[in-house]
């Protein structure tokens, strides 16, 4: 599992960092500021309502989890130092962290835990409800001490404990407030090992190191600055100049990119980003006239050459998908599934078997392609794909939107043929696979869930029985099958697994430590010689 | 003049609710509303979560509610509150505001001082070779993309030669105060001012330099000069006084959209202004926020054209107020 897990780990460009390079003649050193890209500006600094990537890039730094998740994507203790699941997978407890303090001095305990629980994680926490849904009481025989009691087994959950998978928030201020609008969201108040200074909206955010961090020595950097620069070039620009030391989540364009890993100053990596395990998907409207027809859909994804689009459109900062878990999710991936080898010929003939003939100008027929407004990759995406289905005889239409009217379209009119869009899988496909099939999401006009209107009633039952068991060996079962199932519907098309890279300084160490990195803290991180301009 | 201001104070209100009425119709045709836009950047959401949102927002409401109520807070001079921002409108551009009046106050000067000393030259010397040169460079820089002139000017002075900073207003990691702070954000000020003064330098220059030339033409200037009457002078008190207005009228409008900013300019240098602010409300749907910003520029573009006006009638004794 190791192997495996190296292997999809990581590109990195130059050299690796990490405690073996300190040993060299630099001597690593306490304290600096560390200037950091945030992009775009958080709506709100607390991840217990908003799980945009800003909001926890800011937040992972503030608010400590129960665990941590190292490179294959194993818990590590943080808040809680040890836990035990049941055999029957119905009793979970967590043996805390004793003398952890709130950076307002108030003690943290068992009960925060319990109030996050049943105020947040259950309830208006958009990912985890589901989770949580069957924990039926929260029992805290002592301040160290969380019991929670399940109705069914929820083995997912523990795969989002982490500081901003389940946040704990502190009880003593937003007990009897409502969640939502309590004032501590954008002044947040954590245990985590930088504590909340200053919001300038437009400019940064900054945080200060905790002296009282639990973990002693921690951290070794006196201030993070995460700084707003919208304009790509610019960032390119503050990054390469040295005004910026790390910049997490693809800060600049690829070709950028190419060009900053080769300066000597500067290293581009793609650990970091396990935890998430984004995927770009191809969703087929299946009540589209032509493609309700699975044929039509195999085509199509017999039509697309995934390792050019890797290769061209994504720089080689992604690999070819061939299952909507991706290959990260070591346990759950099946290699063993139904494939798509790109075969122009064989799409032709699926198309022809179809009963879609080529017209006298060589058209099958047309189709309209929305693409994820996310930026220039995901428009040359829609035009690589223009191209490959204009081989096979389907002439495709982009159409562009910004985000807002993009989600209207496809989760709630569902007024479009075929659109592209990423989900990150995280470490148990219950997070954030199976959303994109069970169809009990269909009607709700809820964003990221079933877009392309599948329905299956064996898919269904196999995605909430594996939500429910308790036996590991059997949800791996369960999934394969589920994988196997929806991969020949094909409803959604995986196409790349993406890996996004951070650029960061090479006088930094300890800035990839861990598979969720970059939603968790900086507290390992410090300069090995003095950074420039400070 | 009296009856002229309370003419305007009257056409001003009904002007001002029909902007705030058309404003928040056309706003709300955009497609999709923010409880969608936030659920869409969080990745995630339950029904539960984005009927939460719309709660919070008051996108629950009935349109017409969600108008009265807007119109209600407009006649109490409050403009409502950002639930996405979790702060009142008003606040969020109180904080925008210095930045944006300083950027565009500078910008605006610079190029007003120097495009009207440029034209000025230029019409003086038409035909020679200065002209020629200080129509090209006007002509090249109101051609050339805003962004493009600012990122060339950061690779320049930002990286190449570490001269100036490359964006943002303040440098926060130095913890500045007093006169340091203000040389320090004069620093940052120096790109973003030119890049945004350059283009509208060009066209003061182009402007100027056509309204002087014309007005060579006219009579009184040819029997200034049969009379005897030096070049210098007539180019000072006789051509550049009457060439000033449809530079007024320019500085009129430019001032009136001083507070929607540059958003390319304030984008390119992380510069906190309004713009930016602006723009990304609307792609966020945070629509409380963008009528605010709306209704604050349209008031500013009305009084300005107020403004202009009287000093039409200060240039040229000859305009009557009516």
């Amino acid at each position: 599992m190791a192997a495996a897990a190296a292997m999809t780990a990581a590109v990195v460009v130059g050299v690796l960092p990490g405690p073996q390079g300190s040993a060299v003649a630099q001597e690593a050193r306490q304290g600096g500021t560390l200037s950091i890209i945030l992009q775009p500006e958080p709506v709100t600094l607390t991840p217990s309502t908003n799980m945009a990537q800003p909001t926890q890039v800011v937040a992972g730094n503030i608010f400590d989890g129960l665990v941590t998740y190292d490179f294959e994507l194993k818990p590590k203790p943080a808040l809680a130092e040890r836990w035990e699941v049941a055999p029957d997978g119905l009793t979970i407890t967590f043996h805390l962290r004793g003398g952890v303090k709130w950076h307002d001095g108030q003690p943290f305990s068992a009960a925060d835990v319990k109030w996050s629980l049943e105020n947040v994680w259950k309830t208006i926490h958009p990912r985890n409800k589901s989770l949580f849904e069957n924990v039926t009481q929260v029992d805290t025989p002592d301040d160290a001490t969380v019991i929670l009691r399940l109705s069914k087994p929820s083995l997912p959950i523990l795969s989002v404990l982490n500081g901003v998978g389940a946040p704990i928030l502190p009880k003593h201020l937003y007990e009897g407030t409502d969640v939502l609008n309590n004032p501590y969201n954008n002044k947040p108040v954590g245990t985590g090992p930088f504590v909340f200074k200053e919001w300038k909206r437009g400019e940064y955010v900054k945080l200060t190191r905790n002296p009282d961090y639990w973990e002693a020595g921690k951290p070794h950097l006196d201030r993070l600055l995460f700084r707003m620069i919208p304009d790509a070039a610019a960032r390119a620009a503050a990054i390469e100049k040295g005004e910026i030391q790390y910049a997490p989540y693809n800060p600049v364009p690829f070709r950028d990119a190419e060009r900053l890993a080769k300066l000597p100053r500067l290293k581009v990596d793609t650990r970091g980003y396990e935890w998430l395990s984004p995927l770009l998907y191809l969703d087929f409207n299946v009540e589209n006239q032509h493609l309700k027809d699975v044929r039509v859909r195999r085509a199509i994804a017999h039509a697309i050459d995934r390792a050019a689009l890797a290769k061209i459109v994504w720089f080689g900062y992604a690999k070819p998908a061939i299952s909507p878990v991706p290959s990260s999710l070591v346990t759950f991936h099946n290699a063993k599934l139904p494939q798509y080898p790109f075969d122009v010929k064989k799409a032709e003939a699926l198309l022809d078997e179809a009963g879609f003939k080529r017209d006298a100008n060589g058209v099958r027929f047309t189709l309209t392609h929305d693409f994820l407004p996310y930026g220039d990759d995901y428009r040359r995406t829609g035009e690589f794909l223009k191209q490959a289905l204009k081989r096979v005889g389907i002439e495709v239409t982009i159409r562009s939107q910004d985000s807002a009217a993009f989600i209207k379209r496809v989760y709630v009119d569902r007024d479009f043929d075929f659109a592209i869009s990423y989900n990150n899988a995280f470490p148990d496909p219950q997070i954030g696979v199976v959303r994109a099939f069970w169809s009990g999401w269909l009607g709700t006009g809820t964003p990221w869930t079933n877009g392309s209107g599948y329905r299956n009633a064996k898919a269904d039952a196999l995605i909430q029985e594996a939500g429910v068991e308790g036996d590991p060996a059997k949800r791996i079962a369960q999934f394969n099958e589920f994988q196997d199932i929806v991969l020949g519907d094909v409803p959604s098309l995986p196409l790349l697994e993406l890996n996004f890279f951070s650029v960061y300084s090479a006088d930094l160490e300890g800035i990839v430590e861990q598979g969720d990195q970059v939603y968790s803290s900086l507290k390992n991180a410090r300069f090995v010689d003095a950074p420039k301009g400070n | 003049m009296l009856t002229y201001l309370r003419r305007s104070a009257a056409q001003v209100v009904f002007v001002l609710l029909g902007i705030a009425l058309i404003n928040f119709f056309l706003l709300h045709l955009a497609p999709g509303d923010a409880a969608q836009v936030l659920a869409g950047e969080s990745g995630a959401a339950t029904p539960e979560y984005m009927e939460a949102l719309r709660r919070q927002f008051g996108l629950d409401q009935p349109l017409y509610v969600q108008f009265l109520r807007y119109l209600g807070n407009l006649v109490t001079f409050d403009l409502g509150y950002s639930f996405r921002q979790s702060l009142p409108v008003s606040e969020l551009i109180l904080q925008r505001l210095p930045a944006t009046l300083l950027l565009m106050g500078t910008a605006i000067g610079f190029a007003l001082v120097a495009g009207c000393a440029l034209g000025f030259l230029a019409a003086r010397r038409a035909g020679k070779l200065t002209d020629t040169v200080i129509s090209i460079v006007a002509l090249l820089f109101y051609a050339t993309p805003v962004f493009w002139v600012g990122i060339m000017l950061i690779v320049v002075f930002s990286v190449m030669l570490d001269w100036l900073p490359v964006g943002g207003m303040t440098s926060v990691e130095a913890n500045l105060s007093g006169l340091a702070l203000v040389g320090d954000v004069a620093l940052h000020l120096v790109l973003p001012a030119v890049t945004l003064g350059l283009f509208y330098l060009a066209i003061y220059a182009r402007l100027m330099r056509a309204a002087m030339l014309e007005v060579y033409g006219q009579d009184f200037v040819r029997t200034a000069r049969a009379k005897g009457v030096r070049p210098r002078r007539i180019a000072w008190r006789h051509v550049l006084r009457n060439a000033l207005l449809p530079i007024v009228t320019t500085l009129g409008v430019q001032l009136g959209s001083i507070l929607g900013g540059a958003v390319l300019v304030e984008t390119v240098f992380s510069w906190p202004g309004l713009g930016r602010l602006a723009f990304a409300a609307l792609f966020q749907r945070d629509l409380n926020l963008l009528l605010g910003i709306l209704f604050c520029s349209s008031v500013v573009v009305v009084l300005v054209n107020i403004a202009v006006d009287l000093v039409y009638t200060l240039l040229d004794p000859r305009i009557e107020l009516n």
